[in-house]
């Protein structure tokens, strides 16, 4: 317990505020530059000649990075952060940004130059880009530890050249010598910067990745909090080569190996490459450890997503968009902070603190991609998990699903793309006219081979839902879930079936036979004693 | 009538232990079960699991006690005497008729007790056991041969039916041990004190 202010304590803690001041000065300032800051690498990039600048552009920062650094544009080009793009071995699809479709801002084809504001490279502005270019890959995205450097929203991935506006804001020019000098190993700022901000806003696509992760409480992000272990991204995100471990298209659901000692292949990002396989003090027949080969730790350490105090994006509903004013701008309406209506993109639904679906998860996942028939009567699986009881690969592992209402080809019964982005009249965000931005972004996706199919024309809304597999914000071990959030009848796994779960499950029969030759045998005795009751005071 | 010291010290023990260990695992096994909720699942299931344990080591002493004291032969079951105790129950009680059996030291279970004690002990705790560690330690037998033949809710299913068995011989247990004695509640304070007043063998005549 914390003892009662006292104005007497107030005063001592005052004065001695005060002392610590005096003594220790250098610690109010702000905090110094981070190049000046403890190095822990052998080199300051900011008495590099190749570094004073000034430069002009972000390509010319990465020239000079390659002076020394002369292989690391090739291999951030084998990366998914450059090629947007994974060939699934378990379904044999080809995916990434490039070629999936989601419900959000539906897919990149036809938006370039908006979407790659948060490609590691410059310029991807049309699907020409010249993905063998090295000067085109952006090093300071990742690299930047000065927090100035930034990607115009709609620059193909360069930043500024000089302050300008966007939505009513002036983007400030970020100074890229400074920038270049400053740079130093990736942070959960860095990463943030487009990881946090992924469907085109703050906390909007994955509901357990948001700005509140550059710096959470314990209670957000056990891992991540300074509070404690202070982890950034890439601790568990490790890479090699500029090529991270750990997709969502292709995630282990469960881990064989145990911890990861140095030396031995690294089985990060895994949960069990740090913690092993049994991760709980156990007595013997302990429970919890006799749960993970079923139940992904995500499973009870994430008891909610969105827990920073940021609200995710839970529907998106693109067939209400289009209303305007008298000016001909799109309305906007809003609850409180959260916008639930926009005329560019239609209507939203938001959420925070939510308990996820829980699904099996076998670690593979499988995408309808353009050109595949839907039924736009169902809803559509935009993405389909694969995994049961049965199959030992799989685990019971938490989602966010996203649902939304997205336009289809009605004549050819399969998903669209649509350009809504663009200076051209055909994009939704000029003209708001879905015929044209369809027909232009599904010309535009048979150009570039993301679908063979022709556009029949026709388009009409259909609904949809995602399945985002929720790995971040672990909380602290005394939030974890507890056993009656599932051991129950109506708990948290009530409609996952197919298996015995106590608690929960029963054979009716049973119950039913039991609980009657109970009640018989209760009767049964009472009767008897009742009988001899009455025939002993007869006898009496 | 002589009173006659019918239970060792161990076995007074031995009996009220187990009796509050398996009210004990009754009450949080219901619940482990779904079938109310009262400590909440976590404590129900942890309860039970020390509990289950407790009455394991228990037995475990009172096997080796009966084993080297004997005892166990009190538990081999007869024919003889059986039909008469059986309608002893039915019909004779009521009409204040003796019990058609004397208990002695050396046998201190009648016919009908003796059948049912070792239903109890080779049957219904058994099961009890068999099924409850085969669930404590699911994870890992179910990879093995077992496994293959074997799903969990058979054994769940096996584990809640002889539960059921246990709390329907317990009803009996109770009303028959605790009012069928002379006067009513003799067994039950012969089971505190370990002292019975037992009926010569010859002069079994006019009970109240």
């Amino acid at each position: 317990m914390k003892p009662e202010s006292t104005p007497l304590s107030g005063l001592l803690q005052a004065a001695a505020y005060a002392c610590a001041l005096l003594a220790f000065g250098a610690l109010a300032e702000p905090p110094a530059p981070a190049a000046a800051k403890a190095q822990a690498s052998t080199a300051d990039h900011s008495k590099f000649e190749e570094l004073a600048g000034p430069f002009a552009t972000g390509p010319d920062v990465t020239r000079a990075c390659l002076q020394c650094h002369t292989e690391a544009a090739k291999q951030v080009h084998k990366s998914i952060h450059w090629t947007w793009e994974l060939d699934q071995p378990q379904t044999g699809q080809r995916l990434g940004k490039r070629w999936v479709v989601n419900n959000y801002c539906l897919s990149l084809t036809a938006n370039y130059a908006r979407c790659t504001s948060c490609h590691v490279g410059y310029g991807w502005k049309d699907a020409s880009f010249d993905f063998t270019v090295e000067e085109n890959v952006d090093c300071l995205a990742c690299h930047d530890t000065t927090g100035t450097y930034v990607k115009f929203p709609t620059g193909a991935g360069h930043p500024p050249y000089e302050d300008t506006p966007f939505q009513g804001k002036v983007i400030k020019a970020p100074d890229l010598a400074k920038v270049a000098q400053g740079v130093g190993k990736t942070s959960r700022q860095s990463c943030g910067a487009c990881h946090f901000k992924g469907g085109g806003g703050e906390a909007v696509k994955h509901g357990d990745m948001d700005s509140s992760l550059t710096a959470p409480p314990k209670s957000v992000d056990v891992h991540m909090s300074p509070e404690g272990l202070n982890y950034s991204c890439s601790t568990c995100h490790e890479f090699k080569a500029h090529e991270q471990a750990g997709s969502r298209y292709l995630m282990k659901a469960k881990s064989e190996t145990g911890v990861s000692l140095p030396g031995q292949e690294s089985n990060r990002p895994a949960c069990e490459s740090c913690h092993g396989l049994t991760p709980h003090a156990s007595g013997i027949g302990d429970k919890l450890n006799s749960h993970v080969d079923k139940v992904a730790c995500q499973t009870c350490h994430i008891p909610e997503y969105a827990r920073g105090g940021r609200a995710t994006k839970t529907y998106w509903d693109w067939s209400t968009a289009g209303r305007l004013d008298a000016q001909g701008k799109p309305v906007v309406e809003k609850q409180g902070d959260l916008v639930v209506y926009d005329g560019m993109k239609g209507s939203f639904e938001w959420g925070e603190n939510l308990v996820p679906e829980y699904y099996w998860f076998d670690g593979s996942v499988r995408y309808t991609l353009l050109g595949e028939t839907i039924d736009p009567g169902d809803q559509t699986e935009l993405n389909q998990i694969s995994g049961g009881y049965g199959d030992p690969k799989a685990r019971i592992w938490p989602f966010k699903v996203m649902r939304g209402r997205q336009p289809y080809d009605k004549g050819n019964d399969i998903l669209v793309v649509g350009h809504l982005f663009g200076k051209d009249d055909a994009a939704y965000w000029k003209t708001f006219d879905w015929g044209k931005a369809v027909k232009a972004g599904m010309e535009e996706a048979k150009r570039i081979g993301q679908t063979t199919a022709d556009y029949s024309g026709e388009y009409g809304f259909a609904d949809t839902l995602m399945y985002w597999p929720i790995t971040h914000m672990v909380a602290p071990k005394e939030q974890a879930l507890g056993c009656a959030d599932c051991h129950a009848k109506d708990g948290r796994l009530a409609t996952l079936t197919g298996f015995y779960m106590p608690g929960r499950d029963a054979n009716p029969w049973i119950d039913r036979i039991g609980w009657i030759l109970v009640a018989a045998t209760l009767a049964g005795v009472l009767l008897h004693g009742l009988v001899r009751i009455v025939t002993g005071k007869r006898r009496a | 009538m002589s009173r006659v010291k019918l239970f060792t010290g161990f076995e007074r023990f031995w009996h009220w232990t187990q009796m509050a260990l398996i009210f004990g695992l009754l009450f949080t096994g219901f619940e482990i079960h779904g079938t109310y909720t009262i400590l909440g699942f976590e404590d129900a299931y942890e309860t039970h699991r020390i509990l289950a344990w407790t009455l394991i080591g228990l037995w475990v002493l009172a096997i080796f006690w009966h084993l080297t004291t004997g005892e166990w032969r009190q538990y081999v079951p007869t024919t003889k005497g059986l039909m008469p105790m059986v309608l002893y129950y039915a019909y004779g009680i009521f009409s204040g008729e003796a019990k058609p059996y004397a208990t002695t030291r050396s046998a201190k279970h009648n016919p009908l007790q003796r059948l049912a004690y070792l239903g109890f002990k080779l049957v219904i705790a058994p099961a009890l056991w068999i099924s409850g560690l085969l669930l404590l330690f699911y994870t890992s037998w179910k990879g093995g041969p077992l496994g293959e033949l074997v799903q969990l809710q058979y054994i769940a299913w096996v584990h809640v039916a002889a539960a059921f068995g246990m709390l329907i011989f317990l009803i009996g247990h109770v009303y028959m041990a605790v009012t069928t004695g002379h006067p009513w509640y003799a067994h039950l304070k012969g089971m505190i004190t370990g002292y019975e007043e037992l009926e010569e063998p010859k002069g079994r005549t006019g009970v109240a």
